[in-house]
Protein backbone atom coordinates (compact mmCIF):
# COMPACT_ATOMS: atom_id res chain seq x y z
CA UNK A 1 0.00 0.00 0.00
CA UNK A 2 2.76 1.97 0.06
CA UNK A 3 4.26 1.84 -3.76
CA UNK A 4 2.51 4.89 -4.94
CA UNK A 5 4.98 7.32 -3.33
CA UNK A 6 7.43 5.39 -1.93
CA UNK A 7 10.11 7.18 -3.73
CA UNK A 8 9.83 9.77 -0.90
CA UNK A 9 11.70 9.25 1.90
CA UNK A 10 11.86 10.73 5.79
CA UNK A 11 14.75 10.39 7.83
CA UNK A 12 13.93 11.14 11.60
CA UNK A 13 17.96 10.97 12.23
CA UNK A 14 18.34 14.00 9.42
CA UNK A 15 19.00 17.45 11.37
CA UNK A 16 16.48 18.66 8.88
CA UNK A 17 12.80 18.61 10.03
CA UNK A 18 10.42 16.44 8.26
CA UNK A 19 8.26 18.92 6.49
CA UNK A 20 11.39 19.89 4.79
CA UNK A 21 12.32 16.85 3.42
CA UNK A 22 9.22 16.36 2.04
CA UNK A 23 9.58 19.64 0.44
CA UNK A 24 13.25 19.05 -1.19
CA UNK A 25 11.46 16.08 -2.30
CA UNK A 26 9.04 17.44 -4.76
CA UNK A 27 10.83 20.30 -5.65
CA UNK A 28 13.32 17.45 -6.94
CA UNK A 29 10.50 15.93 -8.63
CA UNK A 30 9.08 19.09 -10.34
CA UNK A 31 12.77 20.49 -11.41
CA UNK A 32 13.68 16.85 -13.04
CA UNK A 33 10.85 17.38 -15.02
CA UNK A 34 9.15 13.46 -12.98
CA UNK A 35 6.81 15.62 -12.06
CA UNK A 36 5.26 17.87 -15.02
CA UNK A 37 3.17 20.91 -14.19
CA UNK A 38 -0.32 20.43 -13.97
CA UNK A 39 0.13 16.83 -12.65
CA UNK A 40 -2.19 16.55 -9.28
CA UNK A 41 -0.17 15.62 -6.02
CA UNK A 42 -1.25 12.78 -3.58
CA UNK A 43 -4.05 14.53 -1.29
CA UNK A 44 -2.60 15.27 2.06
CA UNK A 45 -3.94 12.82 3.83
CA UNK A 46 -2.86 10.08 1.64
CA UNK A 47 0.86 10.87 1.62
CA UNK A 48 0.61 11.35 5.62
CA UNK A 49 -0.74 8.02 5.11
CA UNK A 50 2.21 6.74 2.92
CA UNK A 51 4.98 8.31 4.53
CA UNK A 52 3.26 7.26 8.37
CA UNK A 53 3.76 10.86 9.11
CA UNK A 54 1.40 13.60 10.58
CA UNK A 55 -1.08 15.27 8.62
CA UNK A 56 0.23 18.57 9.90
CA UNK A 57 3.46 17.82 8.81
CA UNK A 58 2.43 17.25 5.32
CA UNK A 59 0.13 20.22 5.16
CA UNK A 60 3.07 22.61 5.88
CA UNK A 61 4.91 20.83 3.48
CA UNK A 62 2.33 21.61 0.79
CA UNK A 63 1.91 25.36 1.86
CA UNK A 64 5.02 26.21 2.17
CA UNK A 65 5.52 24.63 -1.70
CA UNK A 66 2.34 26.83 -3.01
CA UNK A 67 3.70 29.98 -0.86
CA UNK A 68 7.35 29.41 -2.97
CA UNK A 69 5.33 28.57 -6.74
CA UNK A 70 5.75 25.26 -6.55
CA UNK A 71 2.64 24.02 -6.54
CA UNK A 72 -0.71 25.49 -6.79
CA UNK A 73 -3.35 24.35 -4.39
CA UNK A 74 -7.61 24.73 -5.92
CA UNK A 75 -9.73 24.62 -3.34
CA UNK A 76 -11.47 21.33 -2.76
CA UNK A 77 -9.96 19.70 -5.88
CA UNK A 78 -6.26 19.22 -4.56
CA UNK A 79 -3.01 20.49 -5.44
CA UNK A 80 -1.50 20.63 -8.99
CA UNK A 81 2.57 21.18 -9.94
CA UNK A 82 2.43 24.80 -10.80
CA UNK A 83 3.59 26.36 -14.44
CA UNK A 84 7.83 26.06 -13.83
CA UNK A 85 8.16 29.29 -16.52
CA UNK A 86 6.02 31.34 -14.10
CA UNK A 87 3.35 32.16 -16.72
CA UNK A 88 0.28 32.83 -15.84
CA UNK A 89 -1.53 29.51 -16.11
CA UNK A 90 -5.06 28.26 -16.30
CA UNK A 91 -4.68 27.44 -12.72
CA UNK A 92 -3.41 31.60 -11.49
CA UNK A 93 -6.14 32.99 -13.84
CA UNK A 94 -8.38 30.77 -11.76
CA UNK A 95 -6.97 31.83 -8.47
CA UNK A 96 -7.37 35.44 -10.12
CA UNK A 97 -10.93 34.85 -10.57
CA UNK A 98 -11.53 33.84 -7.10
CA UNK A 99 -10.04 36.74 -5.76
CA UNK A 100 -11.91 38.89 -8.09
CA UNK A 101 -15.30 37.80 -7.37
CA UNK A 102 -14.11 38.05 -3.71
CA UNK A 103 -13.24 41.71 -3.87
CA UNK A 104 -16.56 42.36 -6.32
CA UNK A 105 -18.68 41.16 -3.30
CA UNK A 106 -16.94 42.51 -0.30
CA UNK A 107 -17.43 45.99 -2.80
CA UNK A 108 -21.12 45.61 -3.01
CA UNK A 109 -20.94 45.15 0.56
CA UNK A 110 -19.68 48.06 1.65
CA UNK A 111 -21.78 50.07 -1.00
CA UNK A 112 -18.92 50.88 -3.22
CA UNK A 113 -19.76 51.41 -6.94
CA UNK A 114 -17.90 49.92 -9.84
CA UNK A 115 -16.12 53.38 -10.72
CA UNK A 116 -14.79 53.28 -7.14
CA UNK A 117 -13.89 50.04 -7.18
CA UNK A 118 -11.75 50.53 -10.27
CA UNK A 119 -10.07 53.40 -8.33
CA UNK A 120 -8.85 51.25 -5.29
CA UNK A 121 -7.57 48.95 -7.78
CA UNK A 122 -5.84 51.25 -9.86
CA UNK A 123 -4.31 52.50 -6.29
CA UNK A 124 -3.61 49.25 -4.98
CA UNK A 125 -1.30 48.61 -8.62
CA UNK A 126 0.23 51.88 -8.12
CA UNK A 127 0.98 50.48 -4.15
CA UNK A 128 2.66 46.82 -5.99
CA UNK A 129 4.48 48.98 -8.79
CA UNK A 130 6.48 50.99 -5.87
CA UNK A 131 7.61 47.91 -4.17
CA UNK B 1 -18.99 24.86 9.96
CA UNK B 2 -18.20 24.17 13.36
CA UNK B 3 -17.52 20.10 14.36
CA UNK B 4 -18.28 18.80 17.34
CA UNK B 5 -14.82 18.01 18.91
CA UNK B 6 -13.90 14.28 19.51
CA UNK B 7 -12.34 14.99 22.95
CA UNK B 8 -12.64 18.33 25.07
CA UNK B 9 -12.11 18.57 28.83
CA UNK B 10 -12.22 21.71 30.37
CA UNK B 11 -10.54 22.10 33.96
CA UNK B 12 -10.79 18.66 34.76
CA UNK B 13 -9.41 17.39 38.42
CA UNK B 14 -9.26 14.00 39.79
CA UNK B 15 -7.91 13.50 43.29
CA UNK B 16 -6.57 9.94 44.95
CA UNK B 17 -5.03 9.59 47.93
CA UNK B 18 -1.30 9.98 46.45
CA UNK B 19 -1.81 11.82 43.42
CA UNK B 20 -4.34 14.81 41.76
CA UNK B 21 -4.57 15.49 38.33
CA UNK B 22 -5.86 19.18 37.89
CA UNK B 23 -6.57 21.95 35.93
CA UNK B 24 -6.55 19.54 32.89
CA UNK B 25 -7.48 21.39 29.48
CA UNK B 26 -7.17 19.36 26.39
CA UNK B 27 -9.12 19.25 23.09
CA UNK B 28 -9.04 16.90 20.05
CA UNK B 29 -10.24 18.03 16.38
CA UNK B 30 -11.56 15.53 13.70
CA UNK B 31 -9.35 14.20 11.99
CA UNK B 32 -6.30 15.01 13.90
CA UNK B 33 -4.01 12.42 16.44
CA UNK B 34 -3.13 13.87 19.17
CA UNK B 35 0.32 12.19 21.17
CA UNK B 36 0.13 12.55 24.95
CA UNK B 37 3.25 12.43 26.45
CA UNK B 38 4.30 11.83 30.31
CA UNK B 39 7.05 10.65 32.51
CA UNK B 40 5.83 7.60 33.91
CA UNK B 41 3.02 8.29 36.62
CA UNK B 42 2.62 11.65 34.93
CA UNK B 43 -1.52 11.14 34.61
CA UNK B 44 -1.65 9.57 31.73
CA UNK B 45 -3.36 6.52 32.42
CA UNK B 46 -5.81 8.68 34.35
CA UNK B 47 -6.67 11.23 31.84
CA UNK B 48 -7.35 7.93 29.26
CA UNK B 49 -9.91 6.94 32.17
CA UNK B 50 -11.64 9.61 32.29
CA UNK B 51 -11.93 9.56 28.89
CA UNK B 52 -13.55 6.01 28.49
CA UNK B 53 -15.88 6.54 31.28
CA UNK B 54 -13.71 4.55 33.74
CA UNK B 55 -13.55 7.49 36.18
CA UNK B 56 -15.53 10.26 37.19
CA UNK B 57 -14.13 13.41 37.37
CA UNK B 58 -14.43 15.74 40.88
CA UNK B 59 -14.48 18.92 39.37
CA UNK B 60 -14.84 20.19 35.81
CA UNK B 61 -15.85 18.56 32.56
CA UNK B 62 -14.83 15.87 30.13
CA UNK B 63 -16.61 15.53 27.06
CA UNK B 64 -16.14 12.58 24.28
CA UNK B 65 -17.92 12.93 21.23
CA UNK B 66 -20.04 15.40 22.22
CA UNK B 67 -21.00 13.24 25.26
CA UNK B 68 -20.66 14.12 28.62
CA UNK B 69 -18.43 11.77 30.33
CA UNK B 70 -19.14 9.36 32.05
CA UNK B 71 -23.08 9.83 32.13
CA UNK B 72 -23.76 8.84 28.68
CA UNK B 73 -20.83 6.76 28.13
CA UNK B 74 -23.31 4.00 26.78
CA UNK B 75 -23.53 5.84 23.39
CA UNK B 76 -20.50 7.33 23.53
CA UNK B 77 -18.56 4.17 23.43
CA UNK B 78 -20.32 2.57 20.61
CA UNK B 79 -17.97 5.13 18.63
CA UNK B 80 -14.84 4.65 20.76
CA UNK B 81 -12.07 2.17 20.33
CA UNK B 82 -10.59 2.04 23.53
CA UNK B 83 -6.62 -0.30 23.38
CA UNK B 84 -4.40 -0.43 25.90
CA UNK B 85 -1.52 -2.72 26.45
CA UNK B 86 -3.17 -4.30 29.89
CA UNK B 87 -5.98 -5.96 27.82
CA UNK B 88 -6.50 -9.34 28.09
CA UNK B 89 -8.15 -11.56 25.45
CA UNK B 90 -9.52 -15.09 26.21
CA UNK B 91 -6.53 -17.25 26.20
CA UNK B 92 -8.64 -20.57 25.25
CA UNK B 93 -10.81 -18.84 22.42
CA UNK B 94 -9.35 -18.14 18.85
CA UNK B 95 -9.12 -15.02 17.36
CA UNK B 96 -11.75 -15.97 15.04
CA UNK B 97 -14.09 -16.44 18.04
CA UNK B 98 -13.19 -12.43 19.84
CA UNK B 99 -14.12 -11.16 15.74
CA UNK B 100 -17.44 -12.59 15.65
CA UNK B 101 -17.89 -11.72 19.39
CA UNK B 102 -17.32 -8.47 19.12
CA UNK B 103 -19.32 -7.79 15.79
CA UNK B 104 -22.57 -9.61 17.70
CA UNK B 105 -22.05 -6.42 19.76
CA UNK B 106 -21.52 -3.69 17.56
CA UNK B 107 -23.14 -2.67 14.25
CA UNK B 108 -20.23 -0.90 12.77
CA UNK B 109 -17.99 -4.19 12.76
CA UNK B 110 -16.46 -4.40 9.35
CA UNK B 111 -15.67 -7.68 8.50
CA UNK B 112 -13.96 -7.20 4.97
CA UNK B 113 -11.93 -4.80 6.81
CA UNK B 114 -10.77 -7.42 9.44
CA UNK B 115 -9.80 -10.15 7.09
CA UNK B 116 -7.54 -7.55 5.46
CA UNK B 117 -6.24 -6.79 8.98
CA UNK B 118 -5.59 -10.39 10.01
CA UNK B 119 -3.55 -10.58 6.51
CA UNK B 120 -1.66 -7.57 7.11
CA UNK B 121 -1.10 -8.51 10.67
CA UNK B 122 0.04 -11.68 9.55
CA UNK B 123 -2.02 -13.25 11.99
CA UNK B 124 -4.18 -16.60 12.09
CA UNK B 125 -7.91 -16.23 12.79
CA UNK B 126 -7.75 -19.95 13.89
CA UNK B 127 -5.14 -19.83 16.42
CA UNK B 128 -5.82 -20.01 20.04
CA UNK B 129 -4.89 -16.48 21.76
CA UNK B 130 -2.85 -18.38 24.31
CA UNK B 131 -0.34 -18.99 21.28
CA UNK B 132 0.34 -15.59 20.35
CA UNK B 133 2.69 -13.91 21.29
CA UNK B 134 3.49 -10.49 23.32
CA UNK B 135 3.59 -8.77 19.74
CA UNK B 136 0.80 -10.41 18.28
CA UNK B 137 -1.26 -9.74 21.01
CA UNK B 138 -1.27 -6.22 20.43
CA UNK B 139 -2.35 -6.41 17.05
CA UNK B 140 -5.17 -9.28 17.63
CA UNK B 141 -6.19 -6.59 20.38
CA UNK B 142 -5.83 -3.69 17.84
CA UNK B 143 -7.62 -5.47 14.98
CA UNK B 144 -10.74 -5.97 17.20
CA UNK B 145 -11.17 -2.65 18.00
CA UNK B 146 -9.93 -1.25 14.18
CA UNK B 147 -12.37 -3.55 12.66
CA UNK B 148 -15.12 -2.03 14.87
CA UNK B 149 -14.32 1.61 12.41
CA UNK B 150 -14.84 3.65 16.08
CA UNK B 151 -14.65 7.69 15.51
CA UNK B 152 -12.28 7.80 18.38
CA UNK B 153 -9.33 5.72 18.90
CA UNK B 154 -8.13 5.90 22.50
CA UNK B 155 -4.71 3.85 22.61
CA UNK B 156 -3.09 3.62 26.04
CA UNK B 157 0.82 2.79 25.18
CA UNK B 158 0.22 0.92 22.23
CA UNK B 159 3.63 0.47 20.06
CA UNK B 160 5.53 0.08 23.82
CA UNK B 161 7.30 -3.67 24.17
CA UNK B 162 7.04 -4.11 20.54
CA UNK B 163 9.49 -5.12 18.23
CA UNK B 164 10.54 -2.09 15.57
CA UNK B 165 8.77 -3.89 13.11
CA UNK B 166 5.62 -4.28 14.80
CA UNK B 167 5.61 -0.91 15.61
CA UNK B 168 6.10 -0.03 11.94
CA UNK B 169 3.01 -1.89 11.10
CA UNK B 170 1.11 -0.32 13.71
CA UNK B 171 2.10 3.04 12.76
CA UNK B 172 1.21 2.69 9.06
CA UNK B 173 -2.37 1.19 10.52
CA UNK B 174 -2.76 4.54 12.64
CA UNK B 175 -2.02 7.12 9.70
CA UNK B 176 -4.61 4.96 7.26
CA UNK B 177 -7.42 5.60 10.04
CA UNK B 178 -6.38 9.16 9.39
CA UNK B 179 -7.53 9.12 5.57
CA UNK B 180 -10.90 9.80 7.09
CA UNK B 181 -11.34 12.68 7.93
CA UNK B 182 -13.76 12.27 10.42
CA UNK B 183 -11.35 9.87 12.36
CA UNK B 184 -9.04 10.40 15.00
CA UNK B 185 -7.29 8.69 17.54
CA UNK B 186 -5.69 10.17 20.57
CA UNK B 187 -3.07 7.84 22.00
CA UNK B 188 -0.15 8.44 25.21
CA UNK B 189 3.20 7.30 24.79
CA UNK B 190 6.72 7.65 26.08
CA UNK B 191 7.93 6.99 22.72
CA UNK B 192 8.58 10.33 21.27
CA UNK B 193 10.20 9.45 18.34
CA UNK B 194 6.93 7.48 17.23
CA UNK B 195 4.87 10.60 18.76
CA UNK B 196 7.01 12.82 16.61
CA UNK B 197 6.75 11.40 13.59
CA UNK B 198 2.89 11.03 13.46
CA UNK B 199 1.06 13.28 15.96
CA UNK B 200 -0.67 16.79 14.66
CA UNK B 201 -0.63 17.77 18.19
CA UNK B 202 1.00 17.18 21.24
CA UNK B 203 0.26 17.24 24.75
CA UNK B 204 2.87 17.09 27.31
CA UNK B 205 1.60 16.63 31.27
CA UNK B 206 3.84 16.24 34.51
CA UNK B 207 3.27 15.16 37.76
CA UNK B 208 -0.95 15.53 37.12
CA UNK B 209 -0.56 19.06 35.15
CA UNK B 210 -0.74 19.96 31.68
CA UNK B 211 2.55 21.95 30.96
CA UNK B 212 2.42 22.26 27.07
CA UNK B 213 -0.21 21.69 23.87
CA UNK B 214 -0.17 22.68 20.90
CA UNK B 215 0.50 21.54 16.92
CA UNK B 216 3.37 19.80 16.87
CA UNK B 217 5.20 21.63 14.36
CA UNK B 218 4.34 24.37 16.56
CA UNK B 219 6.70 22.64 19.22
CA UNK B 220 9.29 22.25 16.86
CA UNK B 221 9.77 25.80 15.50
CA UNK B 222 9.66 27.60 18.72
CA UNK B 223 12.09 25.74 20.78
CA UNK B 224 16.01 26.04 19.52
CA UNK B 225 19.17 25.44 21.13
CA UNK B 226 21.47 27.94 20.80
CA UNK B 227 25.68 27.76 21.24
CA UNK B 228 27.37 31.54 22.24
CA UNK B 229 30.61 31.94 22.74
CA UNK B 230 31.15 35.46 24.80
CA UNK B 231 33.46 38.17 23.92
CA UNK B 232 36.28 37.62 26.87
CA UNK B 233 34.87 39.24 30.56
CA UNK B 234 31.10 40.14 28.60
CA UNK B 235 28.61 39.32 31.07
CA UNK B 236 25.66 37.45 28.97
CA UNK B 237 22.85 39.81 28.85
CA UNK B 238 19.15 38.77 30.49
CA UNK B 239 17.18 37.45 27.69
CA UNK B 240 13.12 36.75 28.26
CA UNK B 241 11.75 32.93 27.00
CA UNK B 242 15.11 31.21 27.66
CA UNK B 243 14.03 28.09 29.79
CA UNK B 244 17.95 27.05 30.46
CA UNK B 245 21.73 28.19 30.39
CA UNK B 246 24.53 26.94 30.86
CA UNK B 247 27.77 28.15 30.81
CA UNK B 248 31.34 27.28 30.99
CA UNK B 249 33.73 30.32 31.03
CA UNK B 250 32.93 31.76 27.54
CA UNK B 251 30.84 29.48 26.25
CA UNK B 252 26.94 29.52 27.16
CA UNK B 253 24.68 27.18 26.10
CA UNK B 254 21.10 28.62 25.86
CA UNK B 255 17.52 26.89 25.63
CA UNK B 256 14.47 28.91 24.22
CA UNK B 257 10.91 28.28 24.13
CA UNK B 258 10.31 31.45 21.80
CA UNK B 259 13.00 31.17 18.87
CA UNK B 260 13.19 33.77 16.67
CA UNK B 261 15.12 35.36 13.89
CA UNK B 262 15.34 38.41 15.75
CA UNK B 263 16.87 36.20 18.99
CA UNK B 264 19.53 35.58 16.69
CA UNK B 265 20.19 38.98 15.16
CA UNK B 266 19.74 40.34 19.00
CA UNK B 267 23.08 38.55 20.29
CA UNK B 268 24.89 39.18 17.09
CA UNK B 269 28.49 37.97 16.30
CA UNK B 270 28.71 35.56 19.48
CA UNK B 271 26.48 33.25 18.02
CA UNK B 272 28.01 29.97 16.97
CA UNK B 273 24.94 27.41 16.28
CA UNK B 274 21.93 27.20 16.53
CA UNK B 275 20.41 23.76 16.39
CA UNK B 276 16.56 22.57 16.26
CA UNK B 277 15.78 19.86 18.88
CA UNK B 278 13.97 16.93 18.50
CA UNK B 279 10.63 16.40 19.96
CA UNK B 280 12.59 14.34 22.92
CA UNK B 281 14.82 16.73 23.69
CA UNK B 282 12.30 19.55 24.12
CA UNK B 283 9.99 17.11 26.35
CA UNK B 284 13.14 16.96 28.87
CA UNK B 285 13.90 20.50 28.85
CA UNK B 286 9.75 21.54 29.09
CA UNK B 287 9.07 19.25 31.95
CA UNK B 288 12.80 20.13 33.92
CA UNK B 289 11.70 23.81 33.27
CA UNK B 290 8.11 23.66 34.79
CA UNK B 291 9.04 21.64 37.72
CA UNK B 292 11.88 24.33 38.22
CA UNK B 293 9.07 26.65 38.15
CA UNK B 294 7.34 25.04 40.69
CA UNK B 295 10.34 24.82 43.28
CA UNK B 296 10.43 21.13 42.88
Amino acid sequence: MHSMYSGINISQTDARPMYLQIMEQIRARVAAGDWPSGKELPSIRALAAALSVSVITVKRAYLDLENDGVIVTRHGKGSFVADINGLAGELQEEKLDEHLTAVAALGQQLGLSEEELATRLRRAIRNVDKK
Amino acid sequence: MTQTKHIEMRNVRKAFRFFTLEDLSLDLEPGQIMGLVGPNGAGKSTTIRLLTGLLAPDAGEVRVLGHVMPDNQAVAKRDIGFVSDEMRLFGHATLEWHMQFIASIYAGWDEQYARTLVKRFNLHAKQNVSGLSSGEHVKAVLLLALARRPRLLILDEPTSGLDPVARHELLSEFMDVLRDEDRSILFSSHNTVDVERISDRIAFIDRGRLIDSSDKEDFLERWRRIQLQLPAGAAMPELPHVVSRVQDGQFVTLTTNQYSPDLISFLGAGVREVQRMSLEEIFVANVMHHRELRGS
